[in-house]
């Protein structure tokens, strides 16, 4: 095959995958302006219902309130593990001890658990604890990240010990030296971090879905979820969720994307 | 003498620093994968139903060996696991190896797409391929106008087609993601190991198989072992694809998207509760997946 054509058939093939891979983002935009029938035949062009599709979801499914909670779990989880897990990977990397090592290993291999094989225990704990039906009860769970503690550690294994070394000499204490000055400057390990608990936060499904069980509690996604198994749903409405449930992922990506790529980038170097 | 004591208390200090430094997570991992992993293999003993409490020993094992929903459940993700991993993970290596072309343009533009759709919920992009696969909708449209089909196919209503639309539709979210590894993985293969096999004159698929391939082992591993997890506690997906589309308790057409984790979820909170029985399904899962990780190691490394 000569190298021209090598490269046509390459094109060609590359040009149908990237469209396949966005056309459901277009569709999905196009579904949120468009009426139930619509949506479900399949149509292509921007129709007249984004407004009241809009509206149907704020005033008959509690968007606002939905969104808050939402957010606010996202918040609680990014923040807390974040701190919880890069203080880890800091704390295994700079005081290896052969103790310190045999609890890493350990922890790394609960990697391998499926999440349903905790969540009866886990249901029967918030119980317990009087966390069923709260936002606290799923958001405590998702904090410690033994993913997260394996990527902090990764990253910070690069990190240049000579200037903790001399803020050592200069007597800063070891919680001032971390906080102050390895902290700031691992921002974009911090924020592809921050990009990972984020979606994972965001697009959870199965624990809220077992531990909230009002409506005034539910996250975006448990929203959708329920909109969209009802007997009849409104098909625009729900395409209007969805695209509202990705748009902060969007946003996210297009925004810090050299973080993101970053972010893989450390976890796979070894 | 003085010295030697300034040492250790600075070794005694340094060692302290460490537990402090990871205390957190100690105790955030010990209540909340710890305790719940030992809890679950000590309930794994008992039938619970509501209040009661009867120790059954390994009975619950030995139920689950003829329990003909759980065997279910376990062909289907074993079958989406050789079928549409396999796919997906060549598929996410071709791309790389492509991508990774110093003379391919509009690089950026490419691996963005592709990556896209690693950036949505899983349950939001579940009910997207829903509307889009549904019988009058748009898949079936296009195929039809195209000319590749005469009849819709009953994507979501045939026990068949669902499988199909769930395997599409895994594929289209994770393909990108899995892609991304690789195309960090080969970043690492300098180029002139490339340029050699030119001269050599290796074609394009022996420089894949010979090269590419075998120097990304490490990170095909990784992925196949994540998704190999990933494929076992399949749960959104298969959830919010069965919703809606059929009546009664069955999960897809003929329980054809049942998977471990939505049984264990439907015995837990859907049937009448039985933790114990579903701790017991949990702890299998559990086991096959160290089971399918061992053996994913050990033909890696016999390859070598």
């Amino acid at each position: 095959m000569s190298r021209k054509l090598r490269y046509t058939f390459i094109y060609i093939f590359l040009t149908i995958s990237a469209f396949i891979s966005v056309f459901p983002f277009f569709w999905m935009i196009v579904g949120s302006t468009n009426k139930s029938v619509d949506v479900i035949k399949g149509k292509l062009t921007f129709g007249n219902q984004f407004i009241a599709n809009f509206k149907n979801l704020w005033n008959n499914y509690n968007l606002g309130g939905v969104l808050i909670n939402s957010i606010k779990i996202s918040i609680f989880v990014v923040v807390f593990s974040l701190i919880v897990s890069s203080m880890a990977g800091y704390g295994f990397e700079m005081y290896s001890s052969k103790s310190r090592n045999r609890i890493y290993s350990t922890i790394l291999v609960t990697l391998m658990i499926p999440f349903a094989a905790l969540m009866v225990p886990l249901f029967r704990l918030m119980n317990f604890l009087n966390l069923i039906d709260s936002h606290w009860g799923v958001i405590l769970p998702m904090i410690p990240s033994v993913f997260l503690v394996f990527f902090f550690r990764q990253n910070f294994s690069q990190y240049p010990k000579e200037i903790i070394m001399a803020a050592r000499v200069d007597g800063a204490n070891e919680l001032r030296i971390f906080f102050s000055i390895v902290l700031p400057s691992m921002r974009s390990t911090y924020a592809a971090a921050g990009i990972y608990a984020f979606m994972s936060s965001w697009n959870a499904y199965l624990w809220p879905l077992v531990i909230i069980q009002s409506e005034q509690n539910k996250t975006i996604v448990l929203m959708i979820s329920n909109l969209a198994s009802g007997y009849t749903p409104d098909f625009g409405t729900v395409m209007m969720a969805v695209v509202i449930a990705t748009l902060p992922m969007l946003i996210v990506f297009f925004s810090l994307q050299r973080y993101f790529v970053q972010g893989v980038l450390g976890s796979v170097k070894q | 003498m003085s010295r030697q004591r300034k040492k250790i208390g600075i070794e005694k200090a340094w060692n302290r620093w460490g537990w402090i430094f990871i205390s957190l997570i100690l105790v955030g991992i010990a209540v909340f994968i710890f305790y719940p992993i030992v809890y679950s293999l000590y309930l794994s003993t008992f039938s619970t139903r509501g209040f009661l409490k009867t120790f059954v020993g390994f009975g619950n094992y030995l139920r689950l060996l003829k329990d003909s929903y759980f065997i279910l459940a376990l062909k289907n993700v074993l079958i989406i696991l050789v079928v549409q991993v396999t796919i997906m993970l060549f598929l996410a290596l071709i791309f790389a190896t492509l991508l990774n072309d110093p003379k391919l343009k509009f690089k950026g533009v490419y691996r963005t797409a592709l990556f896209l759709p690693a950036v949505t919920s899983l349950v939001a992009y579940t009910i997207l391929f829903r509307m889009m696969f549904s019988n009058e909708g748009l898949v079936n449209n296009v195929l039809m106008t195209i000319g590749i089909i005469k009849e819709p196919i009953r994507w979501l209503l045939d026990p068949f087609w669902a499988k199909v639309t769930l395997m599409i539709a895994l594929t289209w979210r994770w393909t990108g993601y899995n892609m991304m590894f690789y195309l960090a993985g080969l970043q690492n293969i300098p180029s002139e190991i490339y340029e050699a096999a030119e001269i050599d004159g290796a074609t394009k698929t022996v420089q894949f198989f010979k090269i590419t391939v075998p120097l990304l082992r490490p990170i095909i591993l990784f992925t196949t072992i994540t998704s190999t997890i990933g494929t076992l506690q399949l749960f959104d997906e298969p959830m919010n694809l069965a919703a809606g589309v059929v009546t009664g308790s069955s999960v897809g057409p003929g329980n054809s998207l049942l998977t471990p984790s939505v049984y264990i979820y439907n015995v837990c909170f859907k049937y009448s509760p039985n933790f114990g029985y579903a701790s017991a399904i949990s702890y299998v899962i559990v086991m096959i997946a160290a089971v399918l990780a061992f053996i994913q190691f050990k033909v890696a490394g016999e390859q070598k």
